[in-house]
């Protein structure tokens, strides 16, 4: 019966990353970055992908706005007033260089979007790319913790299965 | 994953980027094409670490450095792979000053930037830049370093015969290895055996400067200019 819930886990994670490099949320930096893991570095993927989330926060102030609508993990907002362009601009192209980094394909290309709007002065656009922003974000966020919540049970799993083998069934 | 490139231990990596998710990214891509890495996060760090301060090489004789610079023993560093857009001191600022150093300039300097700007790129080779990266970097993208580190490790150890007779360095002239073999066998689209300057057909968008320059342009930076083509 384990046996079947490490099988049937790791069915759902593979279903979970078809679906989301099928919608765009992820290209294949992503899966540069899951060749990367191995024995030597068995958590890369969700090191980076946490210190991006940690990083990310930056960009989002705790103070006013709505929160983004998005149910579950998430919870951010984004600063609307925005008045002072060149410093949004500043952590808009470090945060759009470190989406692209992790293979969060949809949230980068918000980014550049933004980018064009704020570039041309549109604040409308601005403000659409932002709350668009927030939605990807927060869509991200979600299913790649549901993804490495996944990992996590497959890998509790796969070890009370094969104590001995825990070692290798880190491996991705 | 196995990696049996048990000779590029010897070689030695500075990465240099403010945004720590690429450092970390170079890093592992470093470690695992079997290289040795230091990470730093800034220009002026970057050139502490290699014994030159921000002022001239040749400047304070107060000064005390803990490397010499004309020895590098202790730091020697094979390649330095740093960010464009850095605050500070940027990539192209950093490569100006590796490149006005005389302890340094030997040292080849590799550019990433996210940005496809071929001003940029231009303007990097030219001021002695050996390679210029798109991020996000990719594992195939190592491959051409390789043979930049080897040229400069085996120039300096013969300059070590001239200078030190009594020091040889036996394994230099065991490392005239073939060039660009690659790393690893789970890259998608393994590479033929090429000059790394003519490089992944399958990949137009990541080398953009390959186009119009020719390989004399790119090694016009080293002393003497004896281009081996690799």
């Amino acid at each position: 019966m384990l046996g079947w819930g490490v099988d049937r886990l790791r069915a759902d994670m593979s279903r979970l990353l078809a679906i989301l490099f099928h919608q765009g949320v992820l290209d294949e930096q992503f899966l540069q970055l899951q060749q990367l893991q191995d024995e030597s570095s068995p958590n890369f993927v969700s090191e980076v992908v946490n210190i991006y989330f940690h990083e990310s926060e930056k960009l989002f102030t705790k103070s006013q706005g709505p929160t983004c609508k998005t149910d579950g993990y998430c919870d951010c907002r984004l600063d609307r007033e925005f008045s002072d362009y060149k410093k949004m601009g500043i952590h808009l192209n470090q945060f759009m260089g470190s989406s692209s980094s992790i293979g969060a394909n949809r949230v980068r290309n918000v980014c550049v979007a933004f980018r064009a709007a704020s570039e041309q002065n549109n604040r409308a656009g601005c403000l659409r790319a932002l709350e668009l922003l927030e939605h990807e974000y927060c869509y991200l966020k979600n299913k790649l913790h549901e993804l490495f919540q996944m990992e996590q049970q497959r890998v509790l799993a796969a070890g009370a299965r094969y104590p001995l083998q825990q070692q290798q069934q880190q491996q991705h | 994953m196995a990696i049996t490139g048990e000779s590029h231990s010897q070689f030695h990596v500075l990465a240099v980027d403010d945004s720590i998710i690429d450092r970390k990214l170079i890093e592992r891509l470093l470690k695992t094409s079997s290289y040795q890495v230091t990470a730093v996060d800034s220009g002026s760090k970057a050139l502490k670490f290699l014994g030159l301060h921000e002022e001239d090489d040749h400047s304070n004789p107060d000064r005390v450095p803990s490397v010499s610079p004309n020895d590098h023993q202790e730091v020697e560093v094979n390649l330095i792979i740093t960010g464009y857009c850095m605050p500070g001191m940027t990539g192209y600022d950093l490569l100006k000053k590796v490149k006005e150093s005389s302890s340094l300039r030997n040292i080849p300097v590799v550019i990433m930037s996210s940005e496809n700007v071929p001003a940029r790129i231009t303007r990097c080779l030219e001021e002695g830049a050996e390679e210029f990266f798109l991020k996000p970097v990719r594992l195939a993208d190592l491959n051409r370093l390789k043979p930049h580190m080897m040229k400069t490790k085996i120039k300096n150890e013969k300059l070590g015969d001239q200078e030190k007779l009594e020091k040889p360095e036996i394994q230099s002239e065991q490392q005239q290895q073939p060039p660009s073999q690659p790393q690893t066998e789970s890259q998608p689209q393994p590479q033929p055996q090429q000059s790394p300057l003519l490089q992944q057909p399958n990949n137009n968008k990541r080398k953009t400067m390959e186009e119009g320059l020719s390989p004399d342009r790119t090694r016009r930076r080293y002393n003497g200019g004896i281009t081996t083509m690799v």
